[in-house]
């Protein structure tokens, strides 16, 4: 089993393989499959981010139990038609669904978490926008989720991707450099711009805290996977340009170990510190327990 | 290597909303669910650290319950969970800990049918997975790195061989075994790490084992 990226991106390059192909024989290997059962599993996953983000997009979009989000992904596509968008109409539509995937999570609908839940729309979010742009095959969209995989799986073995261990940096954060170096892989890169993608990302996401308020994965949650979304896309389109990140991407993954390390426990999904913990999140709070333990919470 | 697998990265699939504290949740509860086996009268459930902060926001609540009710994180019917649980005469009890645990995600899960009494503690290391670090009182020292079987049974003279020869019969390698009793002669632990995924067919063959009260395999 690869160990770190440099590993994964040297495995890749030896082989003249894409890095989705070095994950799919591991997989292979590790669990005993053929390679039928490992790409129909990761398509079981693929289907049910489609159905999220079609989900979010139908009607009016959903809403949470709290009405605290929801219709914001819908917000955004009808925005994104009437052309007036700045940012550009691909990088628009990654956040929308980025949105949308996050919408239906927080509504506790189904979703599949890349590499969480609370981090769910990034991965997704830029794979759905960047399909209408690069027309993928359906392989190739699988392949997205494995090379997005590979990137996480490193991080998962050498950090963390849980925000009550390393902050929102490990979630969001992971998240967000990981589909950077899946969209470089779909857009024709090398392994080695993926992994430059990676860490472009990811260094702009360190130190980043876990800090939902009234303890749900909505505020400030969902609009951070909208921005990682657009982080993603620009580290890629980066990385695409020839731009290499200084510091080399395990040393950014650990760099964001130690930052979780140090991070209070007030900033690691306990709703102590940080937006939680301003007088509106705590207004919030009180609002919504008070009514929740009338209602559903007995 | 605490994960082993692309799919403890992208995946589970799952309800919403958080991995950690909704989709670990179940998988604890379902862990102590298949290990009681019985439906239990009274579910008491204790959280700490990050869990005990947010479990109401999280539906960790629901999760947990669900999963003892044998609900798989993708189950629907998680969101009503304690209400089901409830029309099945079953009592559930939430109580929250500020005791310091080594993992900020910790639950523990205490079972009873009026007559037999089960308790496992689990934590939740993130993306849904989970590792069970106590089972009956005893400390479980397994690395979570890999598939394991967990079996209770009868402390008797032959349980341990009955169980690892079926285990060699089917050539699967061990890592790391653990076994363990409360009172002599009473119910006894066994926690095996094997170095590859078992067909279900071993599973089954050692449940039969007249020595073994009930097996389950978690990690897969």
């Amino acid at each position: 089993m690869f160990k770190s990226v440099k590993e994964l991106v040297a495995l890749a390059t030896e082989k003249n393989v894409p890095i989705s192909e070095i994950m799919i024989e591991q997989e292979m290997t590790v669990r005993h499959l053929e390679r039928d059962e490992v790409l129909g599993m990761m398509e079981r996953n693929l289907e049910v981010m489609e159905a999220a983000v079609e989900r979010s997009l139908t009607g009016d979009g959903v809403e949470s139990v709290t009405g605290l989000t929801g219709g914001d992904a819908v917000l955004l596509q009808r925005y994104r038609a009437s052309g007036r968008g700045l940012s550009g109409d691909l990088l628009l539509d990654a956040v929308s669904k980025a949105i949308g995937t996050n919408e239906v999570n927080a509504a506790m609908g189904k979703i599949c978490a890349t590499p969480t839940a609370g981090s769910a729309g990034v991965v997704p979010g830029t794979l759905f926008a960047v399909r209408e742009r690069l027309n993928p095959s359906r392989e190739q969209m699988l392949r997205f989720l494995f090379t997005s995989g590979a990137f996480g799986f490193v991080v998962a073995n050498n950090a963390s991707i849980s925000g009550a261990a390393g902050g929102c940096q490990a979630e969001v954060g992971s998240a967000t450099a990981m589909a950077a170096a899946a969209i470089v892989e779909m857009a024709g890169g090398t392994p080695d711009q993926s992994a430059h993608a990676f860490a472009i990302a990811l260094k702009n996401m360190l130190g980043l805290v876990c800090d939902p308020v009234a303890g749900l994965v909505e505020v400030p949650c969902v609009k951070r996977n909208a921005m990682g979304g657009a982080n993603a896309l620009v580290a890629a389109d980066m990385a695409l340009a020839g731009i290499t990140s200084r510091i080399p991407c395990d040393e950014v993954i650990g760099a964001m170990y130690e930052i979780g390390q140090m991070m209070p426990s007030a900033l690691r999904e306990t709703a102590k510190g940080g937006l939680a913990n301003t007088p509106t999140g705590r207004w919030l709070e009180s609002k919504i327990f008070g009514e929740l333990s009338n209602e559903s919470i007995k | 290597m605490k994960y082993r697998s692309v799919f403890d990265i992208i995946g589970p699939i799952m309800v919403g909303p958080s991995s950690s504290h909704t989709a670990g949740a179940a998988r604890i509860g379902l862990m102590a669910g298949k290990l009681f086996g019985e439906q239990p009268t009274d579910i008491t459930i204790t959280f700490y650290g990050s869990f005990a902060d947010t479990y109401r926001g999280h539906g960790t609540d629901v999760a947990i319950i669900g999963g003892v009710l044998g609900y798989d994180t993708f189950d629907d019917r998680i969101p009503e969970s304690i209400k089901i649980a409830e029309q099945k005469g079953i009592r559930i009890h939430f109580e929250t800990s500020e005791a310091l645990t080594d993992h900020p995600n910790t639950a523990r899960v205490h079972l009873t049918d009026g007559q037999a009494e089960f308790e496992l503690v689990g934590i939740s290391i993130g993306g849904g997975t989970i590792e069970i670090t106590e089972l009956n009182g005893v400390p479980l020292k397994l690395s979570g790195g890999g598939p394991a079987l967990i079996v209770l049974h009868h402390d008797r003279f032959g349980a341990i061989a009955a169980v690892t020869s079926i285990l060699a019969d089917y050539e699967i390698n061990i890592g790391h075994m653990e076994v363990s009793r409360h009172e002599k002669g009473k119910q006894a632990l066994m926690a095996i790490e094997i170095d590859d995924r078992m067909p279900t067919a071993v599973l089954e063959e050692i449940n039969r084992l007249p020595q073994v009260e009930r097996s389950v395999m978690m990690g897969e």
